[in-house]
């Protein structure tokens, strides 16, 4: 049933936007030729398409307040997400873990080397995504310079093989190391900082480590980066290029799976237990006798480090790196695969990851309106799923003690 | 029982993931495939797209004619979008389709990218615009070749006409802090070192994007330099001239093939008048490139773009060479890149040992009431 | 000493760029707490409306300055539209979700306009005309200042006091303040705080509006990703002043311009941006809430 005051609506806001809509729009100018374009097509198709969009808007909007006041009046809504049911179902959790298992293993055997290179590519998004996690979904501390740690462990691996000849495997923990020690280098300065002065700093480190990389020649080449950085080898053997690219897979594949580990053990050590209390309430969380200061540098450290892996991971797959794969939009694409999988949540992350880095891949034919729809999709998700893809489920403790204490 | 089901569940979806994404290689060897690959969206779409036409164009009088050595030739268009990582994927996804021979990419990071998987499968691969010197000339990359200049014969060219012509003693050399531009100014401030008749008095990065370059172009009225050489691209140079043309400063600007667009001189307007920027050699009167611009505006109705007609004679040398070699073995091509002449739109051309293209040069042009000249 | 003057001008006009543009961020941040990252691209829209009016107007053959005032005014009425809708859409819903929500929100709005803009009009960089003629006056003086500059200087300084006058006197001004202070209070006194935040949202998109024209016309192009750029520049200068706060916004615009002339004119423009960011850092080492921020007290 739609009422006769929703259309009049929809049609208000039809006109509101052909008008808003109107000079960029229908009018497209190029002052050079002198030459002024009117396309009337588009007002009719802006017209016509916010009359639609408004119904669609008022529906989610009210399903949505709906389930706002359901929540607020304390009602079940009886209807765990059903990801989280899912997992909470062994008898679907397991048949589905070892399916997954199977095919990650096989994927490489399967697919062509394209799949399979930008399959790693998305993996490589994984951990990244991972490490802000512990940072941004954990510690609740918002880090917009993440991608500057990236570029750590890229150069790092660049470098010490130019310099040194450095292998991949010893360059991995190097730069592991190296960017736990950056991390803990931004730490200190912006320890007394809060949300918003937080990110606009590390905005500004990230662009810092960004620009001395374009301009200090003598030390990183400059804007025209580092070729020839060598693929991992296998116990000394030089692989062809087809069979590296398979190699590198099950190394991200490895990483991936360690860092799944990692994450999820720190989760709930006394630790990650800091970090979740510091991202509730600062202040609480000092009063409980937390060291902030040292629970927010292993935040940022450990993220770091993860980030800085993913980096020395990239110089060897890309066997190039330049400072212009580093910018911010890096770091917004990072904090927006932790944010639209699921903050906090680790399969929400790897599925954050894995949409956002396959889906512009595949729909390579349709790539002038990525960014749009792009822009789009962030916009809706956060309005009506902010919790992301695969939300995170808050380990609920009830209190039934007394009840079954008393009949047994 | 469930559990069996599971295992049968997975195997079914393994197979028709298997099954329905097979790769599409080795299936047809009667076809010769060249890959195109550079920037098709984004910012720097505009560099990379015209290369497509060049190459559609070039195969499509190519396969009217009976193909080469019999089979026809396909085009495996991917994009790279001028990204490094995306320039890897697009030469895997490349070699995953069985390609033969590739014309790309369009920029020097994302070529260099590429060119270390190229390598490994003896593929060759030339570019129509990635001018990065080291590409050639640093031999890593004895499967590269290119139909543009490279940096630093584009420095040179400048630096000479600076001190020859215009007898600059004292020149500020500006970048804008990329890939190109710095490299060329790099080049550029070497060669006036070297040269005891000028001196460099400022070398300075700008901020691409900045809100204004007030400072910078303050800082050059107060080197005193005759003349300004610029390394990079056409929005920020106009900034940069109309600033100073603003702040009625005459010093002489000297730029690159980066500027030398014509959007340049719409953007800058009047305030681009007597610049001077280097170019590829002037090749409209070449019979071939009139030809191929005529059907590019039969094709496309419009005027091709950038890199157009290198692209087109990269293309042209490819195919001329395995034909010539008899095969797209990749010793037997190299070969014949290297001995064959080929008629081209840019000229009669073949390449030398490290890649270049002989025959290919640079001349420089001034803007004179509105339009690029070619000073002789 | 010429040379200091002429950068410390530069800097004043760098930096009333930036405070027309940081005005929107800092009032928008003092009512809701929120990065309105879309802000750049309101700014970026009102110069492009305004390069559409401009074109079109002159091809009807009107004279210069009627053109100036007419698309000045337009680029106002749409970049006022568009910081409206904006708010309706993307933040609204979110009033009381986590913060980090309505940052991605307005993240991906950014996106959304960028790309708008490129898709319905272009990704070259167009020519801006320069609608502000040169002062004859000013001839002897065009090497340190151009008449463009002294435009761009005397309507900051314009913008500045009526924005100063309307936030301490009238009644919609002290509206928002109560608002920024505490909203559920301010409803409680019947404050309607929809309201006032849409009108914070078209205010500080109207002062993004102006300085879009201006700037376009004194840099001479503007192409859809300007607005991106300057938009972090404004919003740096705002957290250095301390967000929230309108005189902080000014002054750390203008320390963020002069930090970046001077930076360029006796050291290098190779690290200008680092400059302007290590300055950043080093102030809020000190003063954690920016230069004029107040820092807040926590409680449990």
């Amino acid at each position: 049933m739609i009422k006769f005051n929703e259309i009049k609506r929809a049609f208000l806001v039809s006109i509101w936007f052909m008008f808003l809509t109107f000079p960029i729009m229908v009018i497209r100018v190029n002052p050079v030729e002198r030459i002024v374009e009117w396309r009337w097509k588009n007002m009719i198709l802006v017209g016509i398409g916010s009359f639609l969009l408004s119904f669609v808007w008022n529906y989610l909007m009210k399903r949505k307040e709906l389930g706002v006041k359901k929540t607020e009046a304390g009602e079940e809504t009886g209807t765990i997400p059903l990801a989280q049911r899912i997992l909470g179902e062994k008898r679907i959790y397991i048949p589905g873990l070892v399916a997954i298992g199977v095919f990650t293993m096989v994927f490489p055997l399967i697919f062509s080397m394209y799949q399979t290179t930008i399959m790693t590519t998305a993996l490589i998004y994984v951990m990244l995504g991972l490490g802000l996690n512990i940072v941004v979904g954990l510690a609740g501390l918002l880090d917009l310079g993440y991608v500057a740690f990236y570029a750590v462990g890229a150069y790092a691996y660049a470098l010490l093989n130019y310099h040194f000849g450095l292998g991949f495997w010893m360059a991995l923990p190097i730069g592991g190391v190296l960017g736990a020690i950056f991390g803990i280098l931004l730490g200190f300065p912006v320890l007394r900082l809060r949300g918003d002065y937080l990110a606009i700093v590390t905005l500004g480190f990230g662009e810092i480590i960004r620009i001395i990389l374009e301009n200090w020649n003598e030390f990183s080449f400059g804007p025209s980066g580092i070729a020839n950085i060598p693929r991992p080898s296998l116990f000394g053997i030089d692989l062809s290029v087809h069979s590296s690219i398979i190699y590198i897979y099950y190394i991200m594949i490895a990483l991936c799976l360690f860092t799944v580990f990692v994450v999820n053990r720190l989760q709930d050590s006394r630790i990650g237990r800091a970090w979740i209390a510091l991202r509730e309430d600062e202040v609480a969380c000092e009063a409980m006798g937390i060291d902030k200061a040292k629970t927010k540098l292993t935040a940022f450290s450990l993220g770091a480090t993860w980030a800085s892996m993913a980096g020395v991971m990239f110089a060897a797959k890309t066997t190039f790196v330049n400072p212009a794969s580093f910018t911010i939009w890096e770091s917004i694409m990072i904090l927006c695969i932790v944010v639209l999988g699921g903050m906090g949540s680790i399969i929400g992350v790897i599925a954050g990851a894995l949409v956002l880095i396959l889906t512009p891949e595949y729909l390579r034919a349709f790539s002038e309106y990525r960014m749009l729809a792009f822009g789009t999709m962030l916009v809706v998700m956060m309005i009506f799923r902010p919790g992301g893809f695969i939300p995170n489920v808050r380990r609920v403790y009830k209190f039934e003690g007394v009840k079954s204490a008393d009949k047994s | 029982m469930k559990r069996y089901f599971g295992k049968v569940f997975v195997a079914a979806i393994v197979l028709v993931f298997a099954v329905s994404m097979m790769p599409g290689a080795g299936l047809a060897a009667d076809t010769i495939k060249l890959g195109v690959a550079g920037a098709h969206s984004g910012d720097l779409a505009s560099y990379g797209i015209p290369s497509v036409k060049a190459a559609e164009l070039v195969v499509k009088d190519v396969n009217a004619k009976g193909g080469i050595l019999g089979k026809k030739v396909v085009l495996l268009v991917e994009d790279d979008v001028c990204k490094p990582e995306v320039a890897t994927s697009t030469a895997t996804k490349l070699l995953s389709q069985g390609v033969d021979v590739v014309m790309g990419h369009i920029c020097s990071g994302a070529t260099k990218a590429a060119l270390g998987i190229y390598k490994a499968e003896n593929i060759i691969c030339m570019a129509p615009s990635a001018t990065n010197p080291a590409l050639t000339q640093s031999g890593d990359y004895p499967n590269f070749y290119r139909t543009i200049a490279s940096d630093d014969a584009q420095a040179r060219l400048e630096v000479d006409y600076a001190l020859d012509v215009l007898k600059a003693k004292k020149i500020a050399v500006l970048h804008d802090k990329g890939d190109y531009g710095k490299g060329l100014a790099e080049f550029a401030k070497s060669f006036i070192e070297q040269d005891p008749r000028a001196e460099v008095v400022l070398y300075e990065g700008v901020t691409p994007g900045a809100v204004d370059y007030s400072a910078v172009v303050q800082k050059i009225r107060r080197s005193k330099a005759d003349a300004v050489i610029f390394g990079g691209y056409h929005p920020e140079a106009s900034k940069i001239i109309m600033q100073m043309r603003k702040k009625r400063m005459k010093t002489v600007f000297i730029s690159d093939d980066g500027v030398k667009d014509d959007t340049f001189i719409k953007v800058a307007g009047k305030y681009a008048e007597g610049v001077y920027a280097t170019g590829p050699r002037d090749t409209s009167s070449n019979p071939l490139a009139i030809a191929a611009i005529e059907a590019h505006k039969k094709a496309y109705g419009a005027d091709p773009g950038a890199f157009f007609l290198n692209a087109y004679a990269a293309t042209q040398a490819l195919l001329n060479a395995i034909e010539k070699a008899g095969s797209t073995d990749y010793d037997a091509v190299s070969k014949a890149l290297k001995t064959e002449y080929v008629e081209t739109p840019l000229g009669k051309i073949k390449f030398d040992n490290k890649g270049d293209a002989t025959g290919i040069g640079f001349s420089i042009y001034q803007v004179q009431n509105g339009k690029y000249v070619e000073l002789k | 000493m010429d040379y200091f003057l002429e950068l410390f001008l530069g800097g004043l006009t760098r930096g009333s760029i930036y405070a027309l543009i940081a005005l929107g961020y800092t009032m928008v941040y003092g009512i809701i707490g929120l990065i309105n990252f879309a802000h750049g691209e309101i700014y970026m829209i009102g110069a492009f409306t305004a390069l559409i009016v401009i074109s079109v107007l002159t091809l009807m053959g009107m004279n210069t300055l009627a053109i100036l005032v007419i698309a000045g005014v337009i680029a106002v009425i749409y970049s006022s539209a568009y910081g409206y809708t904006v708010e309706k859409i993307a933040y609204k819903p979110l009033r009381n979700a986590p913060r980090l929500s309505a940052l991605i929100s307005a993240i991906g709005m950014s996106l959304f306009l960028q790309n708008y803009v490129l898709l319905a009009q272009t990704s070259d960089f167009l020519p801006f005309p320069c609608l502000i003629p040169d002062f004859e006056f000013m001839e002897p003086y065009a090497h340190i200042i151009g008449s463009t500059e002294i435009v761009i200087l005397i309507t900051t300084a314009v913008v500045m006091v009526l924005l100063t006058i309307m936030i301490k006197f009238t009644k919609i001004g002290k509206a928002m303040r109560a608002t920024s202070q505490d909203k559920t209070m301010a409803m409680l006194v019947g404050i309607n705080v929809n309201r006032v935040i849409s009108v914070t949202f078209i205010v500080g998109s109207a002062t993004a509006a102006i300085g879009g024209v201006l700037i376009a016309s004194h840099v001479g192009m503007i192409n859809f990703y300007v607005g991106f750029i300057a938009g972090i520049k404004a919003f740096v200068a705002a957290v250095l002043g301390g967000i929230g706060s309108i005189p902080g916004a000014v002054l750390g615009s203008f320390i963020l311009g002069w930090t970046e002339s001077f930076a360029t004119g006796y050291v290098s423009s190779d690290y200008e941006d680092v400059f302007a960011f290590l300055f950043l850092v080093l102030i809020l080492i000190f003063r954690p809430a920016g230069i004029l921020g107040r820092s807040e007290k926590y409680k449990i």
